[in-house]
């Protein structure tokens, strides 16, 4: 509930700091920037109001009104009711850890369980308790490879196949940090599979080498020789994953990288528009005093139960304040609580099913779709999950607006984000997707093309 | 507490002592009863790094928090203690011998004068107590 303060308190409060009124605090804003006139609409009644917004949601879609082969970052995936009916549960709907933590031991432990799940599906030592999501999760892998080096390496080298949106995020976590540059993800960087660009500017001051696995583009490549290599200059790796495509392939630990990232909204979480999402962050045991974010372990009580307890927290920005790798003091709690169900009902079978499903269907889609006349694949020879690029007869956003019609929606236009990927698609398909709708996507994508 | 006579110290609760042209320091007994039990000390600095006083030389982490360890004096780092880092425990257990961090060469040995006594130190934390 919330409870405003009183006359007499707010009398008193003002009567410590030293004023008279409230007003008074605001001096220092020039008399004309204090009450500046907003030009407001009349207030509506809630009547009204309900109608408005029905109107401007109307303008929206939902993914599942459509045939979606839209991923690039997002995927349709399916999610089982009984996600949505636990995550409602008055015990759990809250998207934080609660502020007196240890009082709620079933989120603590639901929390615990989501930790355990990501260390397993990556291979890697320690998970937090998550962050917003995957753009985020990759930027305070830049933060801690920093914070590691103490501001003595200053390079956070990125390759140009790594989600935009991430680069994005990563250069706006580090704005303002002094010397550090995010960089090597340049037009002229290209994103040859071989990755020799990248390979050769790794040197001693890179804090940080950040790849993507499956990249942006969906290819599934060979970091072997590029983390052997950033580890001999001393540089750490970060690994920005999708976690239905480690259903299938080699976990992010395997492959020694001191970082796996990814976002977590392929497990159990709608689209819903772009949020929430999830932010899984996944380390080697030696960072864990740089780890941002909570972190719950398991213990036991004073009568020797069993109990969980928010960890190390002497690392998080409340106790160490300005030398702390982070600001983040929280977790994305109930989207973690929404994957921690997705998993586990589907078991280690269920979910090794789903990736199964979405390489088979994908590939089917690949190659129904570049024996058109007009399109082929942008990567033949390179392995792909569930996502891959096809090169098309036309602008793929005048494509895409007339697959609408067909009540299609099509690939992600590359050419949004990549200036030189002019008449690039990228083609996403989830298990949801069935052979016929793939079948009917190449009748579309043919008829369009003809128009 | 022991105090013991003979170092030099600092108001951030850092002891330095003197071993010819270099100078040991750590902290103080004082100081990690106020910790608690330390579970980890993380380093800031490496050996030849020249540092000013008032810098911090590593952040030590207790149960209950996490405080900076600074320079009492001016210098260039000779040595650090890394055991410390597989039993900080030591700091608990030893502070003024074994529990030491850092040594390091004085730029200006005068530095030092302006630091308190084991009998001003002693003074001053009977005053914080209250």
């Amino acid at each position: 509930m919330f409870t405003p303060h009183t006359k007499n308190e707010i009398k008193e409060m003002l009567k410590v700091i030293g004023v008279d009124t409230i007003e008074d605090l605001f001096e220092k804003v020039p008399e004309k920037h204090r009450f500046p006139e907003l030009d407001l609409p009349e207030p509506l009644t809630e009547m009204e109001l309900a109608v408005e917004l029905n109107e401007i949601s109307s303008a929206n879609a939902p993914a599942d009104d459509f045939i979606s082969f839209l991923g690039a970052g997002a995927y349709n995936h399916y999610i089982p009711a009984a996600v949505d009916m636990l995550l409602r549960r008055g015990e759990f709907y809250t998207a934080y850890t609660p502020y007196q933590p240890e009082i709620s031991q079933g989120t603590l432990q639901s929390i615990f369980e989501f930790q355990s799940l990501m260390t397993e599906l990556t291979g890697m030592d320690v998970s937090n308790a998550s962050h917003y999501d995957g753009a985020t999760a990759a930027a305070e892998a830049a933060n801690l490879a920093y914070h590691f080096f103490r501001g003595k390496r200053n390079k956070i080298l990125v390759t140009r196949a790594v989600h935009p949106q991430y680069r994005e995020t990563i250069r706006t976590y580090m704005y303002g940090l002094e010397d550090v540059v995010v960089f090597g993800d340049e037009e002229q960087a290209g994103f040859s599979p071989d990755l020799q660009n990248t390979l050769d500017q790794i040197d001693n001051n890179t804090a940080l080498v950040v790849v993507q696995y499956p990249d942006f583009f969906g290819r599934i490549l060979d970091y072997t020789k590029l983390i052997e290599i950033a580890h001999a200059r001393g540089a750490l790796v970060c690994m920005v994953f999708n976690p239905t495509a480690l259903g299938l392939l080699k976990p992010p630990g395997e492959f020694d990288v001191d970082i796996a990232v990814g976002d977590g909204q392929p497990l159990g979480i709608p689209l819903s528009f772009g949020g929430p999402y999830l932010g899984i962050f996944t380390i080697k045991e030696k960072y864990v005093r740089k780890l941002a974010g909570r972190l719950v372990g398991e213990t036991v009580d004073e009568e020797g139960q069993r109990a969980y307890v928010l960890t190390l927290t002497a690392r998080e920005q409340h106790i160490r304040r300005e030398k702390s790798t982070s600001n983040i003091c929280t977790n994305q709690g109930l989207m973690a609580l929404a994957a921690t169900v997705y998993l586990s009902l589907l078991g280690k079978k269920g979910f090794k099913q789903v990736a199964n499903l979405c390489y088979q269907k994908a590939h089917y889609a690949a190659q129904k779709i570049s024996k058109l006349e007009g399109f082929e694949l942008a990567f033949p020879d390179t392995p792909f999950f569930h996502e891959f690029v096809i090169k098309t007869p036309k602008p793929v956003f005048e494509m895409n607006f007339h697959l609408q019609n067909h009540w299609v929606l099509g690939g992600y236009d590359l050419n949004q984000a990549y200036p030189e990927l002019e008449h690039h698609m990228l083609v996403a398909v989830t298990e949801k997707i069935s052979k016929q709708d793939i079948d009917d996507f190449v009748l579309a994508l043919q008829e369009v093309t003809n128009d | 507490m022991n105090t013991p006579k003979g170092l030099k110290y600092a108001k951030t609760d850092e002891w330095i002592k003197v071993e010819g042209d270099q100078a040991v320091i750590g902290i103080t007994d004082y100081a990690q009863d106020q910790l608690s039990d330390v579970v980890f000390i993380e380093f800031l600095i490496d050996e030849d790094d020249q540092v000013s006083k008032g810098d911090a030389l590593a952040t030590v982490e207790s149960v209950k928090a996490a405080s900076d360890v600074n320079f009492p004096a001016s210098g260039t780092v000779t040595a650090i203690n890394e055991a410390l880092i597989d039993e900080p425990e030591v700091i608990n257990n030893d502070p003024y011998e074994d529990g030491w961090m850092v040594k390091i060469k004085l730029d200006d040995p005068s530095e030092l004068e302006n630091l308190m006594d084991a009998g001003d130190y002693e003074s001053y934390n009977e005053e914080r107590e209250g």
